[in-house]
C-alpha cells in the first residue's frame, strides 16, 4: 500500500479540514476577537479546498511550480487581510503551521506501518507547506508596510489643514521641517482649496516651522508664486526674529513677498485687501 | 486652419482656450490676438486657461509674450484659471509667468482689469472717439 | 530592480506630433494611476523633450514604458534622436542657458519634473534623454 499525501488529501479533505479547525479552536493564538469562527471556517475551507485541488505528485516536490498560484494567491489574501486586522505575525505564522501539524497527524494515522514512506511523505510535506509558511510571512510584511505608508500619507495630511478664516481668506500653518515632498503636498493642498473656495488670499503662517535655511525659503518662494500664478496672493505671517536674522543673513530674497510677522497683522492685511473693515460695535452705550 | 475665437466684451477681449495647443495653433492665437487689441483699442484681455492641463515652457513663453505685447498697445492682460497642477508644474519647471497679472476666475479677472485700468480710463474720458 | 511591465514607442517628426505624444504619456500615467499634479509635470516634462528633439534634431524616437520597482510603479520616457548632440552637457543643464532662442529652461527644468532624468549625448550621432517618473514620486 502506497498512500502518498496527494491522495491523501484529496480523500480527507472533510477530515483535515475538521481537524485542522479543531488544532485552531483550541490554540492559545485563536483571536475570536478579530475573526468569527464561522470566517476562519470559510477561509480555511477555501485554502484546503483549493490545495487538495492542485496538488498532485508532480508538482508536490516543485514549490516554485505555478500550479500553485492559486493557492498562493489565497495565502496572500488571508495573510494580507490578517495583518490589516491586526493579528501577530505569531498567529499568522501558527495559522499555517497548523495546517501542516493537521496532515502530518493524518498521514501518521493513514500510513501507520511504513516508517520509511511516513518519512518520505513528511519531507515533501515540509517542503511544501515551509514555503507556504514564508509567503505568508512576506505578504505579512507587505501588508504592514501598506499600513504604514498609509499613516505616513494621514500624517502628512493631517500636518497639512488649510482652513478657511474668513470668506475668501485661507490659512494654512505649517508645522515642523519644510522639505520638498511636504511643500509637495502643502502646496496641492492649498492649491486645490482655493480653487475650492474661490478664496484670493492666502496666508501661510510659518510660527511653527523651527528653522528656515535656504532650502525651507526656498520652498515657500515656489509655494508663493504657484499661488500667485494661481490667480491669488500669498501673505507669509509668523516669521519670528530669528528666521528674519537667519533670512537676511543667507542672503535670501523675500521681498517680492508680503510678509507679517504675526497671523494677526496677516489677517489684518488680508482684510485691507478684501476692503474689510474690523471695528468694536458700539452697541451698549450706556455704559458710556 | 483652426482657429482659437476671440470674443469682444466692451473694452476688455476673452479666449477661452478649450483645445490642446500644438505650436502653430498658440503663434496664431499670439498674433490674432495682438492684431485684435490694436484694432479694437481693447484694454484688456482676458485668456482663460481653466480647460487648458499642460502648460510648457513654449506655452508659457507665448502667455508672457501676450503680455508684453498687449501692455505695448497700453492694454493688460489676466490670465485666469490656471489649475492647480499647472501651476505646480511651471514653478517647478522654473516659470512664474512675472509679467503676468493672474486671478482665480473670468470674473475675478474682469474686476482686476477694471481696477487697474479704471482711473486710467476716466482720465482720458475725453477721448470720445474711444471704441465703445 | 527594475521591471518593465510595458513598452510602447512612437516617431515624433513634426510638430503636430508633440500633441499625440503628450496624450499617449497621459494614457499610460492614468492606467497606472498616476496622481494628477505628477501626470501634470509628467506630461509637461514629455513636451518640453520632444520639442527640443523637434527643434535640435528635426524629430526622433519616443519609447512609453511602464516600469516597476518593488512595490512602486512608474513611467519612464526614452526621447532619442540622430542629431548633432549636445557639446557641453553641464553647460546644457545649467538654468537660463540656450542655444536656441528659447528660455533655457528646457533641460534643467524638465529634470526638475521628474524624478530621474538621463543624458547620454555624443556630439555627431544623437543624444538620448530617458526620465523616469514614479506614481508616488
Amino acid at each position: 500500500m502506497a498512500t502518498t499525501i496527494t491522495e491523501l488529501l484529496k480523500k480527507n479533505k472533510a477530515q483535515l479540514l475538521d481537524s485542522w479547525l479543531q488544532k485552531q479552536l483550541s490554540s492559545e493564538s485563536l483571536r475570536d476577537d478579530l475573526m468569527t469562527n464561522d470566517e476562519l471556517r470559510a477561509q480555511s475551507e477555501e485554502l484546503v479546498n483549493a490545495l487538495a485541488e492542485i496538488i498532485t505528485e508532480e508538482n508536490i516536490s516543485q514549490v516554485d511550480s505555478t500550479d500553485y498560484d492559486e493557492v498562493f494567491e489565497i495565502l496572500s489574501t488571508i495573510s494580507m487581510s490578517r495583518a490589516r486586522q491586526g493579528f501577530t505575525p505569531r498567529e499568522t505564522g501558527l495559522y499555517i503551521y497548523g495546517l501542516k501539524e493537521a496532515i502530518l497527524d493524518l498521514l501518521q494515522q493513514q500510513i501507520p506501518n511504513d516508517s520509511m514512506q511516513l518519512f518520505t511523505e513528511s519531507r515533501k510535506l515540509n517542503q511544501l507547506l515551509d514555503n507556504f509558511a514564508v509567503i505568508t510571512f512576506e505578504t505579512f510584511i507587505k501588508g504592514r508596510e501598506e499600513v504604514i505608508l498609509r499613516q505616513n500619507d494621514e500624517i502628512s495630511d493631517i500636518s497639512t489643514p488649510v482652513i478657511q478664516i474668513w470668506d475668501g481668506i485661507l490659512a494654512l500653518p505649517i508645522i515642523g521641517t519644510l522639505d520638498s515632498s511636504r511643500t509637495q503636498v502643502v502646496m496641492e493642498n492649498l492649491l486645490q482649496k482655493i480653487v475650492d473656495t474661490g478664496s484670493s488670499i492666502a496666508i501661510l503662517d510659518i510660527s511653527g516651522v523651527p528653522a528656515v535655511d535656504s532650502l525651507v525659503a526656498q520652498h515657500l518662494i515656489k509655494t508663493v508664486s504657484a499661488t500667485r500664478l494661481m490667480g491669488a496672493d500669498c501673505i507669509i505671517s509668523g516669521i519670528r526674529p530669528e528666521i528674519a536674522q537667519t533670512v537676511v543673513h543667507l542672503g535670501i530674497d523675500l521681498s517680492n513677498i508680503i510678509t507679517k510677522a504675526s497671523l494677526a497683522s496677516a489677517l489684518k492685511h488680508a482684510f485691507g485687501m478684501h476692503k474689510l473693515t474690523v471695528k468694536r460695535a458700539d452697541t451698549d452705550k450706556s455704559i458710556r | 486652419m483652426e482657429k482659437i475665437p476671440i470674443l469682444r466684451m466692451g473694452s476688455f477681449l476673452l479666449v477661452t482656450i478649450q483645445v490642446d495647443l500644438y505650436d502653430r495653433l498658440a503663434l496664431t492665437l499670439e498674433t490674432d490676438l495682438i492684431n485684435m487689441v490694436h484694432k479694437t483699442g481693447a484694454r484688456g484681455v482676458l485668456i482663460d486657461i481653466s480647460a487648458v492641463s499642460i502648460v510648457d515652457s513654449f506655452m508659457g513663453r507665448i502667455l508672457g509674450n501676450i503680455a508684453s505685447m498687449t501692455r505695448v498697445l497700453d492694454a493688460e492682460t489676466v490670465v485666469v484659471g490656471m489649475q492647480p497642477a499647472v501651476a505646480i508644474t511651471l514653478i517647478e519647471l522654473g516659470l512664474s509667468l512675472s509679467g503676468v497679472y493672474t486671478a482665480l476666475d473670468v470674473e475675478r479677472g474682469m474686476s482686476l482689469l477694471q481696477t487697474k485700468l479704471g482711473p486710467n480710463d476716466e482720465l482720458v474720458d475725453d477721448d470720445a472717439d474711444d471704441t465703445e | 530592480m527594475l521591471t518593465i511591465l510595458s513598452k510602447d514607442s512612437m516617431t515624433v517628426t513634426r510638430e503636430q506630433d508633440v500633441v499625440p505624444c503628450r496624450n499617449r504619456v497621459k494614457e499610460v500615467a492614468v492606467k497606472i494611476g498616476m496622481g494628477i499634479v505628477n501626470q501634470t509635470k509628467l506630461i509637461t516634462a514629455a513636451s518640453e523633450l520632444a520639442r527640443n528633439m523637434l527643434r535640435y534634431a528635426n524629430g526622433g524616437q519616443v519609447v512609453i514604458e511602464v516600469v516597476s520597482k518593488g512595490r512602486e510603479s512608474g513611467v519612464r520616457l526614452t526621447f532619442a534622436d540622430k542629431g548633432p548632440g549636445i557639446a557641453d552637457i553641464n553647460l546644457a543643464m545649467q538654468d537660463g542657458y540656450s542655444t536656441g532662442k528659447s528660455l533655457g529652461l528646457g533641460l534643467p527644468g524638465t529634470k526638475r519634473l521628474v524624478n530621474e532624468f538621463d543624458l547620454k549625448s555624443i556630439v555627431g550621432q544623437g543624444t538620448t534623454i530617458t526620465i523616469l517618473k514614479w506614481k508616488n514620486g
